[in-house]
């Protein structure tokens, strides 16, 4: 295993040493090295947004980056969004707006609409939708993803 | 069965925060991918790169030289090639002496890791005699084309078989009343040809699966499935084992819609766990799930109404073939029963076709073979409205099916909600809104679907603190979880919150169907109801011997408050559903409610759509403005998971009619096999998706529960149909509606 590499990152604020392959994109660390299996794997290229994560505060998709670019990187990943015994106000929202099916999805979308609202805390059906233009979802629809957002939204600003 | 008045419900109609919510917002919950084992090996397919090929020989001896290289297997390592139904045929599984698509399994390696796995397949040397391949399904249905499979003969409806070799498995015609005469009788017939091309469920977690063949030859599986006794039946049959060697654990399924019904990777997991002894991983790619799994049929058909000039239906006439792709088996079945079944007509002739050729085989899809057949029809009934000069709605509602309306293929239907459906579609504030403006135009359309019932099983035990976990055998694809502690809180009395779902592996729980066919808020339901009526029984028996009565003289209200005669003093005495399960313990001790079910009591479900669109003529695309999805929902257990079905049904209808198609060059080779070009619908894409429940209750189930979630993919693509021909008067007869179809229309010539 001599072409393999440590990556230091802190991931939801843990340092955390990651030994990966130098070939491994940053979703294949996360979750064979890191443990953080809640960054899933729906494309492997970028179109579907499963594996969004927040990497030194820019949403990324973890599938196209390189794991040896996150050396000293601060990651977020949907693991990371609740604090000990609160869930995010987006977590909750999605809860009770019934904006999950079979969830596979739902890490990226939190993931991504934290972002937007990190960014943007009164964003309009038009600019969520746009922002999250790059995360798909095959169960919904979107109609409720987005209404999730809009509560969570109006409920934090 | 008596429905007891809505009114009456305190669970059923409400929206608690589902069971399995919490996991799936934190990422704990554990998906196949997510199967982590003690030296686990991760695996990687071979896959042929011709669409017809005869497999002369196979080495992998370089791929086995490989140092990271655990294991090869071939379809050459599977005890019994033998057809084990619907869910796996081992040579789709892994090739055998044919590759019949580009994509078709044929080699399997295990390796330390999975990039690992991924470059042995470039040492494993395949040698194809490359055949002429056949990716149209008229074209296949010819002769002198291509043959697949050269001892399939043609089933014909009278039960015969055809005497040459043919791409034709099955021919199934459905007749009532006298066609020719119906359409003698009609004052306009309207004759059209439609097509629609092959689309892919598009779920967003690819295939997986984890196997481990452990020393006394015990298998466990752990898939990402619709159905886990299927798979434990499918892998049993195929690796020569009896069932109870198979174990198949349940983890979280990340979208089906029919697509995990197949398995295809827990075969070859098995087999090269039994090789090398330790726990082997299998997963697909993007674009091995696009290539490589069961997207649904493109088809052909042709399909003819009469009707009289005051608008009533005289015949209806339809030809539809179906591709199958690689082996025998389309949804064709389900499209003829379903072509005309939301409407009463006398005079019906219906012929399908079902197809092989060098495409994926094809598997179910929400609704299969609805959404094709009822395209068509419905299309032909805008058009009868436009020349009719009628209400696109009351047109239909003039010809509904209602109670006691028999199908051509003989099924008579109890109570039905398509009128309703239709008045509430008319009454809504969609169709009673104006709609103005150029290139804008509004289409509305049905559609049926039948539901389904089937075997199933659960088990739930009280505890003494009152709450109540509850172990069942079915998938939860889509809030199957929820609706079931639902149903069974219901019938106990006590609060949703009180009951926790849990799904189980085979050992755990009696043998159970797979979650499709809309069944498993239905069957899941009847289940938690009689488990519910199984622990009402015993709990008024345990609460007679603590009141040392005769048990005739105890009741269990739907109230969760068990009564009994007065005492000696005269008091009444009543235990809550609390107070009865804290003297549990003390009383003989705890006691489990169980309910195997199997019913056939199912409840058609029928949907009306409305759309408002806007198509940009210089760029083909079309805009939704507004839509509205109408659906009988029986009862809605769950409202916002009705709901959510509806618009998720919707949105895979909007994509199949607008954008998704697979597009093939000319080896049979599928161009656009990632998400980025195989163009699912996205945020941006749709509006809001507006939502009307209509509830006509089911009398043969406890809660009058139908099945929502196929029916809404129906009436999307007939719907945009119309809406685009009332926007810029262009009859699009092939799917999908693309804007680069759009353009050949609406683009002027060069010349």
């Amino acid at each position: 295993m001599s072409d393999k590499i440590i990556v230091s990152a802190t991931i939801n604020d843990e340092p955390t040493d990651m030994l990966v392959a130098q070939r491994d994109s940053l979703l294949e660390a996360l979750r064979a090295a890191a443990g953080t299996l809640g960054v899933k794997e729906g494309c492997n290229d970028g179109n579907c947004g499963a594996c969004s994560v927040m990497l030194d505060g820019r949403l990324v998709n973890s599938c196209l980056v390189m794991a040896a670019e996150v050396e000293g990187s601060e990651i977020t990943t949907v693991e990371g969004i609740a604090d000990a015994d609160h869930l995010h106000p987006l977590q909750q929202a999605f809860l009770e707006e019934a904006a999950l099916q079979c969830g596979i999805c739902t890490p990226g979308f939190l993931v991504a609409a934290k972002a937007l609202l990190d960014e943007n805390p009164d964003p309009s059906e038009h600019e969520i939708r746009y922002w999250l233009a790059g995360n798909l979802c095959r169960c919904t629809g979107y109609d409720k993803i987005v209404r999730a957002v809009q509560q969570a939204a109006a409920g934090t600003t | 069965m008596v429905t007891t008045e809505k009114s009456a419900y305190k669970v059923v109609g409400t929206r608690p925060i589902r069971h399995d919510g919490v996991d799936k917002v934190i990422g704990r919950a554990e998906y196949g991918a997510d199967v982590r084992l003690p030296g686990m090996l991760q695996g990687a397919v071979l896959r042929s790169p011709h669409a017809h090929a005869r497999i002369i020989g196979i080495d992998s001896s370089r791929a086995e030289a490989h140092p990271g290289v655990r294991a090869v297997v071939t379809s050459a390592d599977f005890p019994s090639l033998d057809d084990v139904g619907e869910v796996a045929r081992p040579d789709n599984v892994l090739a055998h002496d044919k590759a019949l698509y580009v994509g078709h399994a044929v080699a399997a390696v295990a390796a330390v890791d999975q990039h690992t796995a991924e470059d042995a397949l470039d040492l494993i040397d395949v040698q194809y005699e490359v055949l002429p391949h056949v990716m149209d399904v008229r074209d296949a249905m010819l002769d002198g084309a291509p043959i697949l499979d050269e001892k399939l003969r043609t089933a014909e409806p009278d039960g015969s078989k055809g005497d040459k070799a043919t791409n034709v498995a099955q021919h199934i015609r459905y007749e009532k009343g006298d066609v020719e005469a119906g359409f003698a009788a009609a004052d306009l017939v309207i004759e059209r040809e439609y097509g629609t091309t092959m689309a892919h469920q598009g779920y967003i977690e690819p295939h997986n699966s984890t196997a481990y063949w452990s020393k006394d030859d015990e298998v466990t599986i752990w898939t990402s499935t619709q159905g886990l006794f299927a798979v434990r039946d499918a892998v049993a049959g195929m690796l020569g084992l009896p069932v109870k060697s198979v174990k198949v654990q349940p983890v979280e399924i990340g979208g089906g819609f029919g697509g995990k019904i197949p398995d295809y990777l827990s075969a070859p997991a098995a087999l090269l766990s039994r090789k090398t002894g330790k726990p082997v991983q299998l997963t697909m790619s993007r674009k091995d799930v696009l290539e490589a799994t069961g997207p649904t049929s493109g088809t052909h058909l042709r399909v003819k109404i009469g009707a009289k000039r005051d608008g009533t239906f005289t015949a209806m006439q339809a030809w539809m073939a179906y591709e199958a792709g690689a082996y025998p088996g389309s949804p064709m079945g389900a499209g003829t029963m379903c072509v005309f079944a939301p409407y009463d007509c006398e005079n019906q002739l219906i012929d399908g076709y079902d197809v092989t050729l060098n495409k994926p085989k094809t598997a179910a899809y929400r609704a299969p073979g609805a959404p094709a057949s009822e395209y068509a029809a419905e299309c032909v009934i805008d058009e009868l409205a436009e020349a009719l000069d009628r209400d696109p709605l009351e047109l239909r509602m003039q010809n509904s099916a209602t109670e006691g309306a028999q199908r051509a293929d003989g099924f008579t239907y109890g109570p039905i909600g398509h009128e309703e459906c239709l008045q509430a579609a008319q009454d809504s504030p969609h169709y009673q809104s104006e709609l103005s403006g150029a290139n804008r135009g509004r289409g509305v359309a049905s559609g049926f679907w039948f539901n389904i019932g089937f075997e199933t099983s659960m088990a739930a035990q009280v505890q003494a603190d009152g709450t109540v976990p509850l172990v069942m055998g079915a998938v939860d694809i889509g809030g199957s979880r929820a609706s079931a502690a639902m149903q069974l809180a219901e019938t106990l009395g006590i609060a949703a919150e009180d009951v926790k779902p849990h799904i189980v592996d085979t050992d755990s729980v009696g043998f159970t169907f797979l979650t499709g066919g809309s069944r498993t808020a239905f069957a899941n339901g009847w289940a938690a109801y009689e488990c519910a009526m199984d622990i009402r029984r015993q709990l008024e028996e345990r609460a007679a011997t603590i009141w040392d009565c005769d048990r005739e003289d105890v009741s269990y209200g739907d109230d969760g408050v068990v009564r009994g005669p007065n005492d000696e003093d005269g008091a009444a005495q009543q235990f809550s559903f609390k107070e009865l399960a804290g003297e549990l313990p003390n009383t003989g001790g705890g006691i489990v409610g169980r309910a195997d079910v199997s019913k056939t009591s199912h409840g058609p479900a029928f949907a009306t759509h409305i759309v408002d669109v806007e198509v940009d003529p210089e760029t083909g695309k079309v805009e939704i403005l507004r839509y509205t999805a109408i659906q009988d929902a029986g009862t809605a257990i769950h409202p916002s998971y009705v709901e959510g079905q509806m618009q998720g049904g919707a949105s895979q209808g909007i994509g199949m009619a607008l954008n998704e198609e697979y597009i093939w060059d000319e080896k049979g080779r599928m161009v656009n096999s990632s998400l980025l070009d195989y163009r699912m619908p996205t945020a941006l894409d749709l509006p809001m998706l507006d939502t009307i429940i209509v509830e006509v209750p089911n009398p043969g189930h406890p809660y009058g529960v139908r099945g929502v979630g196929e029916v809404p993919i129906v009436p999307p693509a007939p719907a945009l149909h119309a809406a685009i021909y009332d926007a810029i008067g262009e009859r699009m007869r092939m799917l999908p509606m693309s804007p680069t179809r759009i353009l050949e229309r609406t683009l002027p010539d060069d010349d």
